[in-house]
C-alpha cells in the first residue's frame, strides 16, 4: 500500500540514504573498536577449556562486560554443541539428537570470540601455556570448563566403547543417546528396561528420574506390557521426590518398579546381567549411569581435591582452591550446587563479572546472587520444576539457597510449554 | 515499503546510537563493575526470560518493561498474590532492594528480537 506513495527513484534514493547510515554506523563500530584498542590495550588473554554450557557462557560474556577488551579463547575438539537437556526426550521418542544440535559459529562470529576445534592436552601453569594436541597457547587467566568424566573404577568391564555400544551411560548427549533409543524401539514388548543410578552427587540430579519418566511414557504408548527397574544406589529419589514419586506410581503404575538402596555391585555384558548387593536382574536393555568427578583435564592438573572427584573453588572468582590462577566453572566444580546447565551458566556469569573485574584492578561483587531452575519432563508434554535463588554467604564462603524456593505443585503441559521456552532462552543466550 | 523503510532508518539510528554506547562506556568499566551486583543476578534470568531480558519463547520479554509494573508483578509473586508456575521461587528468594535495582536495569535494556541458533545433523565424527 505505502509502496505506492513512494517513486521507484525516491525509494533508490531512501535506499542509498539508508546504505550510507549504515556504512557510516559500521564504521563508527570499527572505530570504536579501534579507539578502544589503540587508547587501552586489550586487558589480555583468557584461555577457555571447554565449550559447553559453563565454557561459551563465560566466552560470551567475558567479550560483552570487557566491552571486547579482554582477548578470549576457547578450545573444544567438537564442531558441534549437543544438548544434554532435553536429550532425555530423544529416549521419549518426541525429539531427535538434531533437534538438539547446534553449531558455534554464531556466538563465536557475533562476540569476536577465537574459537579452537582442539583438545587440551596438558597445562603448564608456571608458563602459563596450554598444550592442545596440534598447538599451544599462552594465556593470562585460564578458565577450565570440562565438565564431567565417568568412573568405571567399580564395573571395570565397562570402561571401552565396544562395552558401551552395548551399555551405553549416555550421560553425555551425543551417539549413545541414540543409540539407547535404537535399542529400546527393537526391545520387543514384555522386555525390562534397567537404569541404574550412581549415589549423588552426579551430573544433573533429577536427570535419571526423568530418564525413567521418558522410557516409561515410550512403553506405556508402544510396549505396554515393558517394565523399567530403577536400581538406585540412594537412599531415595534425590530430586522433585514426591512429584517424581507421583509420576512413578500412578502415571507409570504397573511399569516402574523403582528399588532404592540398591547400588551397582558388577555387569555381566554379553547377558545384560546387573548384581547388586541385594539381587541380580537380566535386563533387555541397560542404561548403567556410571559414578562421575570432574573432566579428565581438570584431574591431570590436580584441581579436583574434593573427595579426589570435584574441584574446590572460590565462589566469588570460581578460582581453584589448589592455584588461584586457574578458574573452574561448571559441573567439575564441587558439590553442594546442584550440576545442571542453569547453574553452569550462572556460574560462567560470575565467573566471568570476576574475571574483567580482576583484570582491570578492581573488585568482584563480594556477594553474588543469582537463579537456578531444573525443569523435568514427566511425558512428552507436561514438566516439573525445582527453583531457588542462591546467594553467597560471605560467612561460610558458599552459595546457599535462600528462603521461598521449591518445586512444582504438580505435573502441568503449561510448565511443559515454559520448559521448552527455557531451552530455546537458555540456548540463544549461550549460543548466539 | 515505507513502514519497512521506516523501520529500517529506525534500526540504523538504534545501531548508530548502540555504537556510541560503548565508546562512551570503555572508559568506564568502573562504574559498570559497580553495577555488577545488578547484571550478573539479571544474567541468571536469562536462561528463561532470554539476554538481557529479550525472550525468544513463550517466557515475557523484561527488556524496557515500565519499572512501576516490573516492581508491583515481582512483589505481587513474593507475596503470593499473583498466580505463576514458577515465579514465586525466584521472586520470593530476592529482597525488596534486589527487585528495585532489577527493575532499573531492564527498564534500560533495549528491546531488541534475538536470533534462535540453528539446529544442525549431528555428525558421525562427534565424540561420545
Ligand atoms: C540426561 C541429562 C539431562 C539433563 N537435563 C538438564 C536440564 O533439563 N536442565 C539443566 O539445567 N541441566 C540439565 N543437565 C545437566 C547439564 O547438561 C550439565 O549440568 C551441563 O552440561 C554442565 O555444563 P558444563 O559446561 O560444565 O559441561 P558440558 O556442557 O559437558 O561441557 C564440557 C565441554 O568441555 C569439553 N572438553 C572436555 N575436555 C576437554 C579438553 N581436554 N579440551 C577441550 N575441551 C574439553 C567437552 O567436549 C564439552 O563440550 C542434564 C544432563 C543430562 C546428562
Ligand atoms: C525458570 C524460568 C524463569 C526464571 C529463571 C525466571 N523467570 Fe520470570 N517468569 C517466568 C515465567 C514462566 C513467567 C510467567 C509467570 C509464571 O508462570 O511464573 C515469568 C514472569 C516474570 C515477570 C512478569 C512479567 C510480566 O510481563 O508480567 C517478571 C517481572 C519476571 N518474570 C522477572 C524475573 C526475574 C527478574 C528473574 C531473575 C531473577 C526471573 N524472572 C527468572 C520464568 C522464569
Amino acid at each position: 500500500m505505502a509502496t505506492n506513495l513512494l517513486s521507484d527513484s525516491e525509494i533508490d534514493i531512501q535506499r542509498r540514504r539508508i546504505l550510507q547510515a549504515t556504512a557510516f554506523g559500521a564504521a563508527l563500530l570499527t572505530a570504536n573498536v579501534g579507539m578502544a584498542r589503540a587508547s587501552k590495550p586489550p586487558m589480555g588473554r583468557v584461555v577457555i577449556i571447554g565449550g559447553g554450557y559453563a565454557g561459551t557462557t563465560a566466552a560470551k560474556y567475558i567479550r560483552m562486560w570487557s566491552l571486547g577488551n579482554i582477548e578470549t579463547v576457547v578450545i573444544e575438539p567438537s564442531s558441534q554443541f549437543v544438548s544434554c537437556p532435553l536429550s532425555n526426550l530423544v529416549l521419549g521418542g518426541s525429539k531427535t539428537i538434531h533437534d538438539l544440535t547446534f553449531g558455534y559459529s554464531m556466538v563465536s562470529k557475533h562476540h569476536g570470540i577465537q574459537w579452537v576445534k582442539d583438545s587440551v592436552v596438558s597445562v603448564d601453569t608456571n608458563a602459563k601455556r596450554v598444550r592442545m594436541s596440534r598447538g599451544e597457547i599462552s594465556y593470562d587467566r585460564l578458565i577450565v570448563a570440562p565438565g564431567i568424566d565417568v568412573n568405571y573404577d567399580r564395573t571395570p568391564n565397562l570402561a571401552n566403547a565396544e562395552a558401551q555400544t552395548l551399555i551405553p551411560h549416555a550421560w553425555k548427549a551425543g551417539w549413545q543417546t541414540v543409540n539407547l533409543r535404537k535399542q529400546l524401539e527393537a526391545m520387543p514388548d514384555g522386555g525390562v528396561f534397567v537404569l541404574t543410578v550412581p549415589k549423588a552427587p552426579y551430573r544433573c540430579p533429577p536427570g535419571p528420574y526423568e530418564r525413567v519418566c521418558q522410557v516409561a511414557s515410550y512403553f506405556k504408548q508402544h510396549k505396554p506390557r515393558s517394565k523399567v527397574v530403577v536400581l538406585d544406589a540412594n537412599p531415595e529419589i534425590t530430586s522433585k521426590k514426591g512429584l517424581f514419586n507421583l509420576a512413578f506410581t500412578q502415571t507409570y503404575a504397573g511399569i516402574v518398579d523403582y528399588r532404592p538402596n540398591n547400588e551397582l555391585v558388577s555387569v555381566d555384558i554379553p547377558t545384560k546381567t546387573v548384581t547388586t548387593e541385594f539381587e541380580q536382574i537380566k535386563a533387555d536393555v541397560l542404561n548403567v549411569i556410571p559414578p562421575q568427578l570432574a573432566g579428565k583435564v581438570a584431574q591431570q592438573m590436580g584441581l579436583n581435591n574434593i573427595d579426589k572427584r570435584w574441584c574446590e573453588v572460590d565462589f566469588l572468582t570460581y578460582a581453584s582452591a589448589i592455584d588461584p590462577n586457574i578458574h573452574v566453572i561448571g559441573d567439575s566444580v564441587s558439590a553442594g550446587l546442584p550440576k545442571s546447565a542453569h547453574m553452569a551458566t550462572s556460574q560462567a556469569r560470575v565467573c566471568a563479572a570476576a574475571m574483567v573485574a580482576l583484570m582491570s584492578g578492581e573488585q568482584p561483587d563480594p556477594l553474588p546472587v543469582f537463579a537456578n531452575t531444573c525443569y523435568s519432563f514427566i511425558d512428552d508434554q507436561q514438566a516439573i520444576h525445582v527453583a531457588n535463588v542462591y546467594r553467597y554467604d560471605p560467612a561460610k564462603k558458599v552459595m546457599i539457597s535462600a528462603e521461598g524456593g521449591g518445586v512444582s505443585t504438580a505435573a502441568s503441559a503449561q510448565e511443559g510449554q515454559y520448559a521448552f521456552a527455557w531451552a530455546n532462552n537458555i540456548w540463544s543466550d549461550v549460543l548466539t | 515499503m515505507l513502514t519497512m523503510i521506516k523501520a529500517f532508518f529506525l534500526a540504523t539510528s538504534l545501531l548508530l546510537s548502540a555504537s556510541l554506547v560503548p565508546a562512551e562506556e570503555s572508559s568506564t568499566i568502573n562504574i559498570q563493575n559497580q553495577q555488577s551486583h545488578t547484571r550478573i543476578l539479571a544474567a541468571s534470568c536469562a536462561a528463561c526470560h532470554g539476554t538481557q531480558g529479550n525472550s525468544v519463547g513463550i517466557t515475557p520479554t523484561l527488556a524496557g518493561l515500565d519499572k512501576g509494573y516490573f516492581v508491583t508483578q515481582m512483589l505481587a509473586f513474593k507475596r503470593g498474590e499473583r498466580s505463576p508456575t514458577v515465579m514465586h521461587h525466584h521472586a520470593k528468594g530476592l529482597t525488596e532492594d534486589e527487585i528495585q535495582s532489577l527493575a532499573v536495569y531492564f527498564a534500560q535494556q533495549p528491546r531488541v528480537t534475538h536470533i534462535a541458533p540453528k539446529t544442525e545433523q549431528l555428525k558421525e565424527s562427534h565424540g561420545h
